[in-house]
């Protein structure tokens, strides 16, 4: 972990808390993007169908891995965990809880005979969360896969391609009024051109920069 | 839109996958007792197919793992999928067979 001091998020130089100040009272647009920095993201590998290393994820972040591809389980307020492989996951925590779930899932999965790996990527990368009624067509201009809800309904994931860039897709929530919510993980130096095309895609239905 | 099913993620856009070349080609177990000739042969020398080819893609933008497919090399229609360490499936052995008489 590096000392909070020095932390800098992948996306600061492009001065995104000013621009979210001056677009605070923007409304009726159609998408609005947030960097949420520091989140910590820790890999873990394992057998799903070994009951000892599910009980000692499940031990360290009162969460079981899912089974199901393509899915996340947790609540995006606090921990979740995303499936990444049929061995590989992805724990997402909150940016203060990072070091301590990093120490649990090393401490429990530290077992005789347990065949599994812990490790720590949270600061390969960044997320970028986009959320409007236009959230859904904006992603759609970069990415071949299908993001209708009825296919990638909230609590779905997907490794995929977003722009010639690889990110992790959650579609985290959907809104009263049908409005989604994804958010996307990708490597810091890719983040700048990430957001950069975003925000280009947005425009034509109102950026507000959250 | 060109789509590979993979194995563990569902449907995804050919863009998502590298290709791996043939499959089912064995290392073999004593190298050091081959000729030059047999050694080039495992390294260097593939079939050249139009049909049925088994081949191997890996999903290297999503879940990274490696799997098997039989491809129609003439049409690009994917026939079947299947793991690594599986052999294809009997349909498509037969398809292979024909494919060699005719």
């Amino acid at each position: 972990m590096v000392d909070a001091y020095r932390l800098r998020s992948p996306l600061a130089h492009l001065g995104l808390g000013a621009r979210a100040h001056e677009d605070a009272e923007l409304s009726g647009t159609g998408v609005t993007m947030t960097e949420i920095p520091y989140r910590g993201l820790i890999n873990i590998r394992g057998d799903v169908t070994d009951k000892t290393f599910v009980d000692a994820v499940q031990k360290a972040v009162k969460l079981s891995p899912p089974v199901d591809p393509n899915t996340v389980s947790g609540k995006p307020s606090t921990t979740r965990i995303m499936w990444l492989g049929p061995d590989e996951w992805l724990v997402i925590t909150k940016p203060e809880g990072a070091e301590r779930a990093l120490n649990a899932l090393w401490k429990n999965l530290k077992v005789d005979g347990l065949h599994a790996a812990v490790t720590d990527s949270t600061h390969a990368r960044t997320c970028i969360e986009i959320s409007g009624p236009r959230a859904r067509e904006v992603l759609q201009k970069g990415c071949a896969l299908d993001l209708h809800p009825s296919v990638f309904g909230p609590g779905q994931c997907a490794q995929t391609i977003v722009s010639k860039v690889g990110v992790m897709l959650i579609h985290t929530a959907t809104a009263k009024n049908g409005d989604p919510t994804y958010e996307l993980y990708t490597l810091r130096s890719f983040s700048t051109y990430l957001w950069t095309w975003l925000e280009d895609a947005s425009q034509e239905y109102g950026l507000k920069v959250g | 839109m060109f789509l590979i099913t993979c194995p563990f993620c569902g449907e995804r856009e050919e863009t998502e996958f590298s290709y791996g070349h043939e499959a089912h080609i064995a290392r073999p177990e004593n190298p050091e007792n081959l000729s030059d000739a047999e050694w080039a042969d495992y390294l260097f020398m593939r079939k050249n197919t139009k049909g049925v080819h088994l081949e191997r893609w890996v999903h290297t933008a999503g879940c990274r793992r490696w799997f098997n497919a039989a491809r129609n090399t003439h049409t690009n229609e994917i026939l079947a999928i299947y793991k690594m360490g599986e052999q294809p499936p009997q349909e498509i052995k037969a398809m292979i067979e024909k494919g060699k008489k005719s």
